[in-house]
């Protein structure tokens, strides 16, 4: 269109992809440095590639604060592969029944979930503490997961998709002689595929970047996830190790970035069609 | 192929009828196009037939038994849709074999009867196709072969055709009619188009508001509309309706201005003065220099023929189709034949024949 | 919206909506209802006695000075953290919306940031602006700006509303873009045929017709700001120094986990949730202006 422009957006947007590369290549050339370097306020943009053995180390053994980060890594992905598949298997079931049958109550159930978009984690902790203790989920990892399973936010996202399906294909099917659950696994499910994607990358994101929750439920370090152990490394400022606090926290970031960079089309598609 | 009968069949939304008693007997391997401007409620009639819809009452006889209460998938019915309603996700083959294997066909029976279907309908080359590959009218045959393969005792159509460009509806309308034929499946159609009305069905059921007002064969509505709504409903251009009186002891009409017009085919009931509406369709009216004065509004000529609208004495507006082209000058003379005048009631709308 | 036919009886959706409905109720209503409960309670100093106090512990919260401080910090913190991140947010967009080379390179850059946790936020902001090991920290005092958000507080408050607004830059530029692309490109080219330019064309046409969008972001960026944060700001600050950046989510924290009163968290937890139930009630509004609803 027009160059002089043109050129102007090129450098607003190189400025802002640079805000966020700059930080993040900071912190992967940072966890090669010597840790006694960076306390001294030698920071470098310049990795140093006799340190990557700081990864191995990281990995296998436990830092100042925290225990080893592949067993960190592991809860991490445990509780977000549980989180998004939990919610989305959940969600399925409760916005189909919404959606293609009336039973008593119906509008009262969609309300009764609908409601729970209003009550985050942030503004119930002490009562869901109690009640988490009542049912002896402190310190499990059902308690880590299961209570953040139930969602409105897919809910409505799958009801909204389900009720966009044409009534005809419905009708198709049902003329084909397909019952409750043929319709749902042959047709239902297959045609929804990009939105179960999309959702399945942002909760995924949900799930692993959790901090309060874990924080509240597991206090055992045996359940630390990622996130929690970064906070605890960073907590005991005195004798930080700072190498060890970067080179964690770009494993912490590497799975996440990945499944969003994979299914970046589907992901930003469902985004902004679903609304939130 | 099966025989179906409908019997007092009502459907209400809420407080609102939508049908109000559709009685129907069809024979086996019949085609009966349900016709009627949209909100008539042929669509839901059809719905009720295929089981997405439950009545509110009557019964649904297929070879004698009554579906009423059976779902879509126990009735041996299959419907082609108006939007076609493929699967999306599949191929064209497993678009059509997907109600077979549902019911559990052997599979290299599915194979055999989709291959034959899609022989029957051009589609062997595109079999490994998704829907979204595919052109409208190759969708359409899509739905059809669907359909087909299922081998049931009816079909259901719902306008099947209504998405299609015009030069695509002819062509698949003649299949339809071509394929129908050839199967000898007792089927049920659905349109708003009478042209599809005429050209495809063995019998037709005209339905006004949720009441059926006519059922027979399309020359027998077209010839003898049962109302004014049909009379006015079928036939293109419409058929001319102007109001008259009955006089000359039942023998003759008079309609305004003093023009009097001598029945043919008999004497019609009712004393002289009876307000009755007369009805003569464009292409029948005549060129007649002793006739009527026509002041011409507005001419369509359409190539073979042309339409010509314009207003009688009176200001009612008239319309006139001559073959050929127009005629000159800003107004002309027609007349009506008797021998082509329709006579209804004009407090019932009803057709008044000959007494005795 | 309704479905014209759905499937009949009545046991097996019951049977599917069920687990949905046992983990609302068992994690969300009754921990609610509990709140609310408790939130009228007051145990004695040995945690022997409970009794019930009616509206006191409110009373008690909107009289004292302290929460109306957090009120105060919580909305100037959640204002400054959405109007940035929004802002910045709109330029890349705005940006990325044109027909340039690169954009789709550009967008992948600018989205993949949706994946970074709110605690991973925080130690890459340690690393640019801690006032030892930070390269911006450490810069600006070199050059005899004293520079330590450890210390000062209104440093300490820059950094957290830096690094929250940061994390949410690519949720916005998502929405944004999405939003700038759904205009029809006919009326840009007829504001163009009229003449419009540059920003005047973005303020007259393009703001005005990006305006639901705008709204549904400012409610979801106040939701994160109020509530995601936590975990940011407990990493960088701890809500420090003293209490200058402490939210109302990292009081509610603080009162309830570390120092357990009870009454007084749950007051403060109803407080929240009003304010929740306020801000989605917005969100629904918008979000059915935005589909056109009503």
């Amino acid at each position: 269109m027009n160059g002089r422009t043109d050129w102007f957006a090129h450098l607003v947007l190189c400025l802002g992809a640079l805000l966020f590369l700059l930080p993040i290549w900071l912190v992967i050339s940072g966890s090669t440095l010597d840790p006694a370097a960076i306390a001294r306020g030698e920071l470098s943009l310049v990795p140093r590639l006799s340190g990557l053995g700081v990864y191995a180390s990281v990995l296998t053994q436990g830092s100042p604060g925290a225990g080893p980060v592949w067993r960190m890594l592991m809860v991490s992905a445990g509780m977000a592969l549980a989180i998004a598949f939990g919610k989305i298997i959940i969600s399925v079931l409760s916005a189909y029944a919404v959606a293609f049958f009336r039973f008593p109550f119906r509008m009262t159930a969609f309300w009764i979930i609908f409601i729970t978009l209003m009550l985050p984690v942030e503004v119930r902790i002490i009562p869901t503490y109690t009640v988490m203790s009542n049912l002896g989920l402190i310190n499990t990892f059902p308690g880590l997961t299961v209570p953040l399973i139930a969602s409105a936010t897919a809910t409505l996202l799958f009801r909204q998709t389900f009720l966009a399906v044409p009534d005809e294909l419905f009708e198709a099917a049902r003329m084909d002689g397909a019952g409750p659950w043929r319709f749902l696994r042959d047709i239902l499910l297959p045609v929804s595929a990009a939105n179960i994607a999309a959702l399945f990358v942002i909760l995924f994101v949900y799930g692993w970047n959790q901090y309060l929750w874990p924080l509240l439920v597991a206090t055992d370090p045996k359940l630390d996830t990622i996130v929690i152990g970064i906070v605890k490394m960073i907590g005991t400022e005195t004798q930080t190790e700072w190498n060890r606090v970067m080179a964690t926290a770009v494993l912490a970031l590497l799975p996440p970035v990945m499944v969003v960079m994979l299914m970046q089309h589907w992901f930003v598609k469902g985004l902004t069609e679903g609304d939130k | 192929m099966a025989s179906l009968v409908l019997e007092n069949l009502r459907k209400n939304f809420g407080a609102v009828a939508v049908l109000h008693g559709i009685d129907l007997a069809m024979a086996s391997g019949e085609m009966l196009v349900i016709v009627g401007a949209s909100g008539c409620g042929k669509s839901t009639l059809l719905r009720l037939v295929a089981g997405l819809e439950v009545p509110t009452g009557g019964r649904i006889l297929l070879d004698g038994s009554d579906v009423a209460p059976l779902d879509p998938a126990e009735r041996d019915i299959a419907m082609v849709f108006q939007n076609y309603a493929l699967y999306p996700h599949m191929s064209v083959f497993d678009n059509m074999a997907y109600g077979l294997r549902i019911r559990g066909v052997a599979k290299d029976a599915i194979r055999t009867r989709v291959d034959s279907a899609a022989e029957m309908l051009g589609l062997t080359p595109l079999l490994m196709r998704k829907p979204r590959q595919l052109s409208g009218g190759q969708r359409q045959r899509v739905a059809m072969g669907r359909a087909i393969v299922r081998q049931p005792k009816l079909f259901l159509f719902d306008e099947p055709l209504s998405n299609l460009d015009a030069k695509l509806r002819v062509q698949m309308r003649a299949e339809i009619r071509r394929l129908q034929r050839r199967m000898a499946v007792t089927s049920l159609y659905v349109t708003h188009d009478q042209v599809e009305a005429m050209t495809l069905g063995d019998r037709l059921l005209v339905l006004h508001q949720g009441r059926p007002v006519q059922l027979a064969t399309p020359m027998e509505v077209f010839e003898n509309p049962a109302n004014t709504y049909v009379a006015g409903f079928i036939g293109a251009p419409s058929m001319n309706l102007f109001p008259a009186a009955l006089s000359h002891g039942g023998t003759a009409a008079v309609f305004s201005p003093g023009q009097v017009i001598a029945f043919t085919d008999g004497r019609r009931p009712g004393a002289d003065g009876r307000k009755l509406i007369l009805g003569i369709r464009p292409e029948h009216v005549a060129i007649d220099p002793a006739g009527m004065e026509l002041q011409i509004d507005l001419i369509e000529p359409l190539g073979s023929e042309t339409v010509v609208i314009g207003r009688l004495p009176d200001g009612e507006l008239f319309s006139v189709k001559l073959p050929g082209a127009a005629p000159a000058g800003e107004s002309m003379a027609v007349s009506i034949p008797a021998a082509h005048l329709h006579v209804f009631d004009a407090e019932t709308g009803l057709r008044l024949d000959p007494a005795g | 919206m309704e479905r014209r036919t759905i499937f009949s009886g009545w046991l097996l959706p019951v049977v599917l909506v069920l687990p949905q409905l046992a983990l609302t109720v068992v994690f969300f209503l009754w921990p609610a209802g509990q709140a609310i409960w408790s939130s009228m309670t007051r145990t004695d100093a040995f945690g022997i006695r409970t009794m019930f106090v009616g509206l006191e512990n409110f009373s008690d919260l909107f009289t004292d000075p302290l929460y109306l401080d957090t009120i105060e910090r919580s909305v100037f913190f959640c204002a400054a953290v959405a109007a940035l991140s929004m802002g910045v947010a709109l330029v890349l967009a705005s940006a990325a919306d044109r027909e340039i080379r690169f954009r789709g390179l550009y967008r992948v850059l600018l989205v993949w940031p949706y994946a970074i946790a709110p605690a991973v936020a925080a130690v890459l902001w340690i690393l640019l602006l801690h006032p030892q090991i930070g390269l911006i920290g450490r810069w600006l005092n070199s050059i005899g700006i004293p520079w330590d958000y450890k210390l000062n507080d209104t440093q300490a408050m820059l950094v957290v509303i830096l690094a929250s607004a940061w994390k949410q830059v690519s949720y916005n530029f998502i929405f944004f873009l999405a939003g700038l692309q759904s205009i029809p490109r006919a009326i840009i080219e007829a504001a163009r045929m009229d003449g419009a330019r540059g920003f005047f064309r973005f303020r007259t046409v393009v703001l005005p017709l990006l305006m639901p969008t705008v709204f549904f972001l400012l409610v979801v960026n106040l939701v994160y700001a109020a509530f995601d944060t936590f975990a940011t700001i407990i990493a960088l600050t701890d809500g420090g120094p003293g209490k200058a950046t402490e939210t109302l989510v990292v009081k509610v924290y603080r009162d309830g986990v570390v120092n357990l009163d009870i009454g007084s968290s749950s007051a403060q937890s109803v407080v929240l949730m009003a304010g929740v139930i306020v801000l989605t009630a917005l969100q629904f509004r918008f979000l059915g202006r935005r589909s056109g609803g009503g």
